[in-house]
């Protein structure tokens, strides 16, 4: 009942003109002034939405603060802040660099989250570890599996139960500052090339083995997943080699990309997109020679304190409609055909986004060995206290 | 009668002492044996801590040798550098200041620890990124300077976060000095720095013994400085203990590189009771 009123209740006379002023000021997006001042809600009721607020999710008790696990740069706050209208759910955001470290937090216990945003590769061993709660879909009546690409979400299933359903897929390619660098950079053999030299102290490698390590393998011809002893000693040797003409090794590269602190980075798709979007001389591109294919999705701890808010905002982020408002705002390819159908066309050609499947072809998906391989993960603590 | 009041002065003593025995005892004590049994045990397949009975932890110790190397030369040269700062500043505030603005100045010594340290890092990181102090060189003409990410910059971190605590101990110690020694040392002749250097510093070695133990034995755990302004470059053992916990989960190693720097530390830390100790005892002179 109460939420009820607190939904509708109107804003007040003073708060719509300080929101009216944040928006004329340009410090919030349109988006963001719809969603508080209500008037995004109105245009929703009056078009007959499907409802959000009757459906079978929120008939538990939600609580009033959840708690989320995910990446950098990987949300539209405008998002949370609505569902937090809605549900008058708070949601605190923890930001991770890797998915090592997520894995690490939910071993040792304790982290809180209700819903986190683990990596294709990493489900297998959740579930093995029984860390991860298969999903109870009909809490979800929002996520619908037939239309989304199997290509990025089988592996959300494991023995044909549903543990995890996807956020969006991607890449690992190459960000580059085109006003800066000259040299081209195509491969992740060029990418390690330019480090060295053009781009000495300016490039940065991620904080996180999956991806420096697997492009340093991919440099040297390898596969990305390879664990092979003599592979790994001479992606060892390349990255002891490149480390004292790196700026930083850091998963958190958009701030030093921005400031030109940083001239070429490891980059996420969602990064490259926004980072383009906004700088046009930051340039993205795939590694001819290989790289990384992925999906992210969402999973829900079994340690998870307030399961309820987890799934339903889950839920929420599930619907078409605030899928697509997510996507527009962090950059990531959709693996919802629903999705695919409402976003504008500026979005779907962009060769960031979505490139041609010819630069997909030599890209692998990351494999659910190096997650656990003692030998990638000790690799990358000799490079980081080289 | 005798015996009754010793049980009572006991009973006073057990119950002044407990309250820190319970809490050294359950968050130190404890975990530390928790960490002494893992530190010989083994990694687990998918990570995390396997019951063995092994040295291969320690015997892996020199794989880190770089942090270890790192930790233990720029942790004292830190503490070194914070204490050239200082020190200045603690004599002006202690014998120098008027004594109506002292509070007001000591106070000010204090007033950054009322922000979080990872925010004025995270400040530290834009003053010394490409828009902040190295925009303004190129205004002058010096070009294409690098500042943040490079070891100078850890240095600079770690004596602004810890100049307070080095300030401190020194202001006290100077703060006690009996002026009418500084006379003394005058009337008979002595001009002011071979007053300084006869007398004044002298007397304040406990403070400086302090104030280079304390910020040592911090820098020794320092994580925060250099993962920010350093790059994760330039790598500090508490920068490899939280990769083994967080990134590799080798609880086994990581507790085995744990109890190593608790024991650099306490030997660090007798070393410099035992400097303090010595000079006070033989340096105090009592007037009375």
């Amino acid at each position: 009942m109460t939420k009820w009123y607190r939904e509708n209740a109107p804003i007040t006379a003073d708060k719509l003109a300080d929101e009216l002023m944040r928006l004329k000021r340009g410090s919030v997006t349109r988006r963001h002034f719809l969603g508080v001042t209500g008037l995004g809600l109105a245009t929703a009721v009056l078009a007959r939405q499907p409802g959000l607020f009757n459906s079978a999710a929120f008939a538990d008790d939600l609580g009033t603060q959840m708690s989320i696990a995910t990446w950098p740069n990987y949300h539209d706050p405008a998002t949370f802040e609505a569902f937090t209208a809605a549900t008058g759910v708070a949601v605190e955001v923890n930001v991770f660099g890797s998915n090592e470290e997520m894995l690490a937090k939910l071993q040792a216990g304790g982290t809180g989250w209700d819903l986190f945003v683990p990596t294709n590769y990493t489900i297998s061993t959740y579930v093995k570890l029984g860390l991860i709660d298969e999903l109870d879909m009909s809490k979800l009546p929002n996520y619908d599996a037939s239309t989304e690409n199997p290509r990025f979400t089988n592996e959300g299933i494991v023995d044909g139960k549903t543990y995890a359903v996807p956020k969006n897929w991607g890449t690992t390619g190459i960000a580059v500052n085109s006003d800066k660098i000259k040299a081209p950079v195509t491969s992740w053999k060029e990418f390690f090339d330019v480090a060295m030299t053009e781009a000495d102290g300016r490039a940065m490698v991620h904080d996180y083995q999956l991806t420096t390590i697997g492009n340093a393998l991919v440099s040297l011809g390898y596969s990305f997943n390879s664990v092979k002893p003599d592979e790994l000693a001479k992606a060892e040797e390349l990255l002891i080699k490149v480390k004292p003409h790196l700026y930083a090794i850091n998963s958190d590269y958009q701030p030093s990309m921005r400031a030109t602190d940083a001239w070429m980075t490891m980059c996420w798709t969602n990064d490259g997109a926004q980072l383009n979007r906004d700088m046009p001389e930051i340039q993205f591109v795939l590694g001819k020679d290989g790289g990384e294919i992925w999906s992210d999705f969402y999973a829900i701890p079994k340690s998870a304190a307030n399961k309820a808010a987890g799934y339903a905002l889950l839920n929420y982020l599930m619907t078409p409609e605030n899928a697509v408002k997510e996507h527009i705002a962090n950059g990531a390819p959709t693996t919802d055909s629903r999705v695919l159908k409402l976003l504008p066309a500026e979005v779907t050609s962009n060769k960031i986004v979505y490139p041609d499947e010819a630069a997909l072809t030599p890209l692998e998906f990351g494999a659910a060995v190096t997650l656990t391989d003692p030998g990638r993960a000790e690799l990358m603590a000799r490079f980081k206290s080289a | 009668m005798q015996a009754a009041m010793n049980t009572k002065r006991n009973l006073v003593t057990a119950a002044l002492v407990a309250p820190a025995a319970a809490w050294l005892c359950v968050f130190l004590v404890l975990p530390f044996i928790a960490m002494l049994v893992f530190a010989f045990g083994e990694r687990a397949p998918e990570g995390g801590y396997q019951a063995a009975f092994t040295f291969a932890q320690f015997a892996n110790l020199p794989t880190r040798a770089a942090a270890f190397w790192n930790t233990l030369v720029l942790a004292p040269a830190g503490a070194l550098l914070c204490l050239l700062v200082a020190y200045p500043v603690a004599y002006y505030l202690a014998v120098k200041a008027n004594p109506r603005y002292r509070l007001i100045l000591v106070s000010l010594v204090v007033v950054p620890f009322w922000t979080s340290l990872l925010v004025r890092t995270y400040a530290w990181m834009y003053i010394l990124g490409s828009r902040g102090v190295p925009n303004l060189l190129a205004m002058i003409g010096i070009e294409d300077v690098r500042m943040l990410n490079t070891p100078g910059a850890v240095l600079l971190g770690i004596v602004y976060g810890y100049l307070p605590l080095m300030i401190m101990p020194i202001y006290v110690s100077l703060e006690k000095l009996d002026r009418r020694l500084l006379e003394a040392s005058a009337d008979l002749g002595a001009r002011p720095v071979s007053t300084f250097f006869g007398v004044t510093l002298p007397l304040s070695l406990p403070g400086v013994t302090t104030g280079v133990a304390l910020v040592t034995i911090l820098l020794l755990g320092e994580y925060l400085i250099p993962q920010l302004l350093g790059g994760g470059k330039v790598f500090f053992i508490g920068n490899a203990l939280v990769d083994l916990f967080l990134q590799s989960r080798n609880w086994p190693f990581g507790s085995a590189i744990a109890v190593t720097l608790v024991a650099v530390v306490v030997v660090v830390l007798m070393v410099a009771m035992r400097i303090a100790w010595k000079v006070a005892g033989t340096r105090q002179v009592d007037l009375v």
